[in-house]
């Protein structure tokens, strides 16, 4: 970006026409004496606008242009540059789409796309008749009565240098330097915003005194913001995305399985297992799924558990089907597992409904409701199993009961889920409950 | 794999280089599954800050050509509104899965319901909106995401993918690489030797050609009632004609892009139409009353919107009463009584979390001649 590109960017058949005297004017200027010395042309360059009389300036320039919905322009913009890296990317957004678009300020700042924010900073709400923006000054007279002497103005500088911008800078549109500062911005590699203050002549002048002159003496009180924010240094958002990209591991293309053994039964088996959080309840429904597949068979699985996943019930609703499966819902179990009192509870209702050629394995220190199904027990305690190991015993259990899964298939089943020490201690575990 | 993978691996599949969503479930594991698969290939996934970011940073994303998807659930959709209304204004084509669970408000996370299916055709401001494809499991969840991004790339619109819970978060054996595939569509580029307008209708969908930004030509997208240059318009008949444009491209162009399945039954007088995941409930129901003597014919939407009505009045034809069955407290129901004037339609839904039964679907036929 050495080559001095001597035209300018301006529209010539849409020239700037804000109100005369309009401080956006003079921001018109500098974005385009900047761009110009920049060497950038147009094809080079995405403006992206908000809503309001800042909503107006990709209109006056040949560059690529997105003007979208009010307090959204980072947004696009963010999604523009990081899928077209080598576009110079600037949002302008008025005080208005700041306050409305908090979010997303704040959210640049922290995230550092390599962008350009130009506050339109007039302190007022232009298009719509004055009202008062998140930047107007409590003693202000504006277009909606006295509800700006109720709230506090925001200092966007400073907000956003607390929210992790990595450039700001806080002056006057009419600071003889604004053609470099903008320039400066550009030229970081990260995010700049740059609050710009000027005056809005059709609304708050009409009843504020204000000109460059005050607003030079108003910026005077504050901290200074002048660009580079040196704690906050740090890549751009595209620069640290790629190198932590490159170390991610792509999923792995889903395996398929091929039928190994016979399944016991050529009818529709629905297995609930209800238990609690940590009985590892989800994992054993995904056993009793790849056993299936083992088997040859068609399988769906649904679990519940509660947003507290380390506490509450846990239920997992499992078909194996030798046909494709239609409806994933449970009608009539063929297998109930009751490791729990919560899941149990989950489920109470089910158990009177319970036909005789149901098997129930249930842990003697859970009771359940009244049921015809064929029910028995296992003392997890006297085998010395863990809570954690409820499930995957009970699965061995069932395997043992060989109605709806074999151990040939369970053990499939072990081997297509775990490798190594914990394929060891699986197997010991289904010995272990099965002895 | 459930069903949120499977739209994860054919956005994939499909080119799709862009994701940007807010964790919500039942839509998170879309969101995880991108999270795996396009950052090794050089694709971006973002987290947005809410949901109405993670919409602008696909149209933004879009916008620099590349092919873009977000998925949430209902609380989402509902702050996906104003953008959903300038992808369709500004023609930006976008995949949008929304994982419907049980409403109104936050509703219930984990509890599937069908209860956004008007608000994809309505809930934006204008009255227009873009094409809603649904599927009934696994395997559509694929599919039909493919479909998608050729879609949003032909009619330039967004392009809802409209789950749900019992779907997207339901583990399906399923053979991916058996599945059928569409042969893929990228947006067209406008040729070197016309001057551009970025919203003149060009292509055979009436769609303008697409110049991306950062692009040698110079590309404007604007959220502003706008004519054929992108720029403001106040010609009454210039912003019509854009808005109508809008509305017919797809609606004159449904014959070309409506999903269903449809098993008709000789002599039957109802007959069923369903779709999503209720459909699956539907398709048992009607095979055990039809072996139990009862005649039902069963049609299953996969394109909901805009209304594929000769699909449906193809399928009405010869019998003598329509049963909706849906899961909600009646919406797609509406379309069917507008497009069917000549028949009684009836409704069957719910909406408390659960599945609807087979059981509960064939009462509903016994019930619907009466």
């Amino acid at each position: 970006m050495t080559l001095e590109n001597k035209a300018s960017l301006i529209n010539e058949n849409r020239p700037p026409a804000f109100c005369p005297g309009c401080g956006h004017d003079r921001v018109v200027k500098g974005l385009d004496e900047a761009l110009i010395g920049l060497g950038l042309k147009g094809d080079q360059v995405a403006l992206v606008s908000d809503i309001g009389c800042s909503g107006l300036f990709d209109t006056f320039f040949s560059t690529h242009a997105f003007h979208g919905l009010h307090g959204r322009a980072l947004t696009y913009a963010a999604g523009i540059k990081l899928a077209s890296p080598e576009t110079t990317v600037i949002a302008t957004m008025g005080d208005g789409g700041l306050g409305i678009g908090g979010a997303h300020v704040l959210s640049a700042c922290r995230r550092n796309v390599d962008m350009v924010l130009l506050v339109l900073n007039n302190f007022n709400f232009g298009m719509t008749g004055g009202q008062f923006s998140a930047t107007t000054p409590p003693d202000a007279q504006v277009g909606s009565a006295f509800l700006n002497r109720l709230e506090k103005p925001v200092d966007i500088g400073q907000v956003a240098a607390a929210a992790g911008a990595t450039y700001v800078r806080r002056c006057s549109a009419y600071d003889k330097n604004l053609v470099n500062y903008i320039r400066e911005g550009i030229e970081h590699k990260g995010f700049a915003v740059l609050d710009l203050w000027n005056v809005c002549t059709g609304r708050f002048v009409k009843r504020n005194k204000i000109n460059p002159k005050l607003i030079e003496e108003r910026l005077s009180l504050l901290p200074p913001l002048e660009g580079a924010v040196e704690a906050n240094a740090r890549p751009d958002y595209a620069t640290a995305y790629a190198k932590e990209a490159g170390a991610v591991s792509r999923l792995d293309a889903p395996v398929s399985y091929d039928k190994q053994v016979d399944p016991p039964t050529d009818k529709r088996q629905e297995v609930l297992i209800l238990g609690s959080a940590g009985q590892r309840v989800v994992t054993a429904g995904e056993l009793i799924c790849l056993a299936g597949l083992a088997a040859g068979l068609h399988a769906t699985q649904k679990s519940e558990y509660n947003i507290t996943v380390l506490r509450g019930p846990s239920v997992a609703e499992l078909i194996l089907s030798p046909i494709e499966i239609d409806y994933t819902g449970i009608t009539a179990p063929t297998a109930v597992l009751a490791l729990a009192k919560d899941g149990v509870i989950r489920r109470k209702a089910m158990f009177a409904d319970l036909s005789a050629d149901c098997i129930v394995l249930k842990a003697t220190d859970v009771d359940i409701p009244e049921t015809a199904a064929r029910v028995r027990e296992i003392d997890f305690k006297a085998l010395k199993i863990k809570d954690q190991d409820r499930s995957l015993a009970g699965l061995a259990m069932l395997a043992e009961d060989g109605e709806t899964l074999t151990m040939a298939m369970l053990d499939l089943a072990l081997g297509l889920r775990f490798k190594g020490a914990v394929l060891e201690s699986a197997r010991t575990l289904v010995a272990q409950a099965t002895a | 794999m459930e069903g949120n993978e499977a739209v994860g691996w054919a956005a994939y599949e499909a080119g799709c280089r862009f994701f940007a969503g807010y964790p919500i479930t039942p839509a998170t594991t879309v969101y995880n599954t991108v999270l795996r698969l396009l950052p090794p290939v050089g694709g971006m996934v973002v987290q947005g800050e809410d949901e109405i970011a993670s919409m602008g940073l696909c149209l933004g994303a879009s916008m620099s050509g590349l092919k873009a998807m977000t998925a949430t659930s209902g609380p989402g959709i509902s702050l996906y509104s104003e953008h959903i209304s300038l992808a369709v204004a500004g023609e930006i084509p976008l995949v949008i899965v929304d994982v419907m669970r049980l409403g109104p408000s936050t509703g219930a996370a984990t509890r599937g319901a069908d209860g956004d299916v008007q608000f994809l055709r309505w809930g934006n401001s204008g009255g227009i909106s873009g094409i809603v494809l649904c599927p009934v499991d696994v395997k559509d969840c694929f599919t039909l995401t493919m479909e998608a991004f050729n879609l949003a790339e032909i009619y330039r619109c967004p392009v809802f993918v409209a789950s749900n819970k019992e779907i997207g978060m339901t583990r399906e054996s399923v053979d991916l690489a058996a599945l059928p595939r569409p042969k893929l569509v990228d947006r067209v580029g406008p040729p070197a030797d016309e001057p551009y307008l970025p919203f003149e209708p060009k292509t055979e969908a009436q769609a303008p050609y697409f110049a991306p930004m950062g692009g040698e030509i110079l590309s404007r997208q604007t959220s502003s009632g706008h004519g054929p240059d992108g720029y403001l318009a106040i010609d009454p008949n210039v912003l019509e004609s854009q808005a109508k444009r809008l509305k017919d491209k797809l609606e004159d162009n449904v014959g070309k892009f409506s999903f269903y399945e449809y098993d008709r039954v000789d002599g039957a007088e109802t007959l069923l139409i369903s779709y999503g995941v209720t459909a699956r409930a539907a398709r048992r129901a009607t095979a055990q009353l039809n072996a139990e003597g009862k005649k039902v014919s069963h049609l299953i939407l996969k394109t909901l919107w805009p209304v594929p009505e000769k699909v449906i009045l193809e399928a009405a034809a010869g019998h003598r009463n329509i049963l909706v069955v849906e899961m909600n407290l009646g919406q797609y129901v509406r379309e069917v009584e507008r497009v069917v004037k000549d028949k009684p339609v009836s409704f069957y839904g719910r909406m408390n979390g659960q599945l609807i039964k087979p059981e509960e679907i064939k009462g509903a036929v016994h019930d619907s001649g009466k």
